[in-house]
């Protein structure tokens, strides 16, 4: 290949990159600009794409701190969100620690079976078990709690991260349990001390999935939550529309507000989501 | 450092037995090689010693002690792994003391101990880097090292060399002959490479589906192999095996060749017997060439291929329908298709019965 015709495929490359980031981004970006002015402008036709005065009304707003008060009560639906997020990422994690690191290391009747099970779960859109999640949940009490919700993520998450962990388990060779148990460990000591550490980009990457799928949904939240108590952020969202206005510019406020924290722990973590991910995290 | 006796020892995996019955007493400070080919159950032996495989039925005692159920901590062995099995989220140096540290030795304890291991096999360079930065060889002997650091009453030795490549696998053989001579301990040492077991072993221990088809010493099972199997597998390269019948008091092989009767076996075989004649190739040399062997059997054999390897030559050669090896020391050139006449040292060579396969020499 030539130089000059080497050097033009480097542009295509490069601007059908850009054209997809393009893409995938400007939703976002139309967000953050679109929460920095009223709705008037976000309405606006032909429409405007710099804020023409940026500022931070919308924030204070429905914060209820401003002179336009929009009751929304952010921030408890933020506690909730943070409390059902955290609580049924780290239960799913525990559960799928275990439940992969069986799957990965022992023998036992009915294990494909099993494992076959779980990823079928996977297949089962949330929304179509709604209904009988809520009959169930409105017989025991559950709706309108967090602990509802945070049951439903559970079992939403728990089938991925075992997955997940499965193949990182696979990844680190048994002979170091076995090396670590000869050297004096128990099969725990062994687990927690060689086997564990070896794990942890696998267990950041299966945390990182577990928790924004507990942070973004939406469909089977907003069937289970009712008032302040339980509502997360993505359910409240809803509350900005009224019968015949929506408060996009309120709307856009919380959806950054519900972003920025996925970002930034996206952000911390993405070393070990990029390692994770491509599964070659540990040496022979 | 304690003798291991292993009694009856089975194992299973659901229905499929794979180690029937094994018996062997191996003495204090022994070298012990169990050698077989794949699939053999001599891996899985080993790593019922260590105490990584349940043991189906049978006993295993270290020392006085019945092992059977004691977790592989509490055997006080140690073993190195065919792909080392090193930490690899730690330096040299914390690999070296993980068992030290384990087992809550005072700090200056384990450094002194780590030393003395890094300084035996040469790793004091080595200690901060982590085990992804180590070449093959040296990764061996962190793993060496990290078995000696415990002191432990045996070491078990699982492939160690089969990942190294050919080179390095004779030198790091010697170490571990070296180390041996160092720390005297008893070793298990598991190989396929027939090589590694007459090179290091006090004792061989030859395995074939499960059951010891052989234990002695490796010149014992070189030059007394009980059936055909271990005389194939021990030596290299393989001894000749042509099917032949006993006729008038001579070897007949199928194309009606015939060789004497080896002097030390004419007791033990009849007339019509269906034997099978072994011979390795080292006894099967050109007539009036280097080797001068008395009461050999001369053969006039056509060759059909001549492999140089410097200081000899193996040619190979047909006989009786089937190709043998014969070894030429100081080598000549040798044209394929050309005769030539060998010397068989049929004093040397052996036979076995052709049903049992099992060698007609009188036990040693």
């Amino acid at each position: 290949m030539t130089a000059p015709y080497k050097r033009l495929m480097k542009l295509v490359h490069w601007t059908v990159t850009f054209l997809l980031m393009v893409m995938m981004s400007v939703p976002g970006l139309w967000v953050m600009l679109s929460s920095l002015r009223p709705n008037r402008e976000i309405l606006a036709k032909p429409a405007v794409w710099i804020p023409q005065d940026p500022g931070l009304t919308n924030f204070i707003s429905i914060f209820g701190l401003g002179d336009e008060q929009v009751a929304i009560p952010v921030a408890s639906y933020f506690t909730n969100s943070v409390i059902i997020a955290v609580t049924s990422t780290f239960i799913a994690l525990a559960i799928g620690l275990a439940g992969g690191y069986a799957f990965s290391r022992f023998r036992f009747r009915g294990k494909n079976g099993l494992f076959l099970t779980l990823m079928l779960l996977r297949a089962v859109p949330g929304i179509a078990l709604s209904l009988p999640v809520f009959i169930l949940w409105s017989k025991l009490g559950l709706i309108d709690s967090t602990l509802g919700v945070i049951i439903v993520y559970v079992a939403l998450n728990v089938p991925f991260t075992i997955w997940l962990m499965d193949g990182f388990f696979r990844q680190i060779p048994m002979e170091l349990s076995g090396a670590a148990q000869i050297d004096g460990c128990t099969r725990w000591q062994a687990f927690w001390r060689i086997e564990f550490p070896l794990a942890r980009s696998g267990i950041a990457a299966a945390g990182m999935f577990a928790f924004l799928t507990s942070w973004n949904e939406y469909a089977l939240a907003s069937q289970l939550t009712r008032s302040t108590s339980s509502k997360t952020l993505p359910v409240g969202l809803m509350d900005f529309t009224a019968q015949f206005t929506i408060d996009w510019a309120g709307m856009c406020a919380m959806a950054v507000i519900i972003i920025i924290p996925a970002l930034i722990l996206t952000f911390l973590v993405q070393k070990h989501l990029i390692r994770g991910l491509t599964f070659g995290g540990v040496q022979h | 450092m304690a003798p291991i006796t292993l009694t009856n020892l089975h194992k299973s995996y659901a229905n499929t037995p794979v180690v029937h019955g094994i018996n062997l007493s191996i003495a204090h400070n022994e070298f012990v090689v169990l050698v077989g080919p794949s699939g053999c159950g001599k891996s899985t032996t080993l790593r019922m010693i260590a105490g990584l495989e349940d043991i189906t039925s049978g006993d295993i005692h270290i020392g006085d002690t019945r092992v059977n159920d004691l977790p592989p901590r509490k055997r006080h062995i140690s073993m190195v792994f065919q792909n080392y099995a090193l930490y690899p989220h730690m330096n040299v140096r914390d690999n070296l003391g993980f068992g030290l540290t384990i087992a809550k030795q005072p700090k200056h304890t384990i450094q002194a101990r780590v030393q003395e291991a890094a300084d035996i096999l040469g790793l004091s360079e080595l200690m901060e880097r982590m085990p992804g930065e180590l070449s093959g060889g040296q990764r061996q002997r962190v793993a060496m090292g990290r078995a000696i650091v415990r002191q432990p009453q045996a070491f078990l030795f699982d492939e160690p060399l089969s990942n190294l490549d050919a080179k390095l696998r004779v030198l790091m053989r010697t170490e571990i002959k070296k180390l041996h001579q160092q720390v005297k301990t008893t070793v298990i040492y598991v190989t396929h490479d027939q090589v590694e077991a007459m090179t290091l072993a006090d004792r061989i221990v030859v395995m074939r589906d499960g059951i010891i088809e052989q234990q002695g010493p490796p010149m014992e099972i070189f030059h007394h192999p009980a059936n055909t199997f271990v005389a194939s597998f021990i030596g290299s390269p393989p001894m000749n095996m042509l099917l032949a019948k006993i006729t008038d008091r001579q070897v007949r092989l199928s194309d009606g060749t015939c060789v004497p009767i080896p002097a030390r076996l004419a007791q033990n075989v009849q007339d019509g017997q269906e034997v099978i004649l072994g011979f390795r190739p080292d006894d099967l040399t050109p007539e009036n060439h280097g080797v001068h062997d008395e009461g050999g059997a001369s053969l006039s054999l056509k060759i059909n291929l001549a492999e140089l390897l410097g200081s000899e030559s193996l040619l190979y050669a047909q006989l009786a329908g089937q190709e043998v090896q014969a070894k030429m020391m100081n080598p000549y050139d040798v044209m394929p298709g050309q005769d030539m006449t060998f010397t068989l040292a049929i004093h040397r060579a052996h036979l076995f019965d052709a049903a049992s396969t099992r060698s007609l020499a009188t036990p040693q």
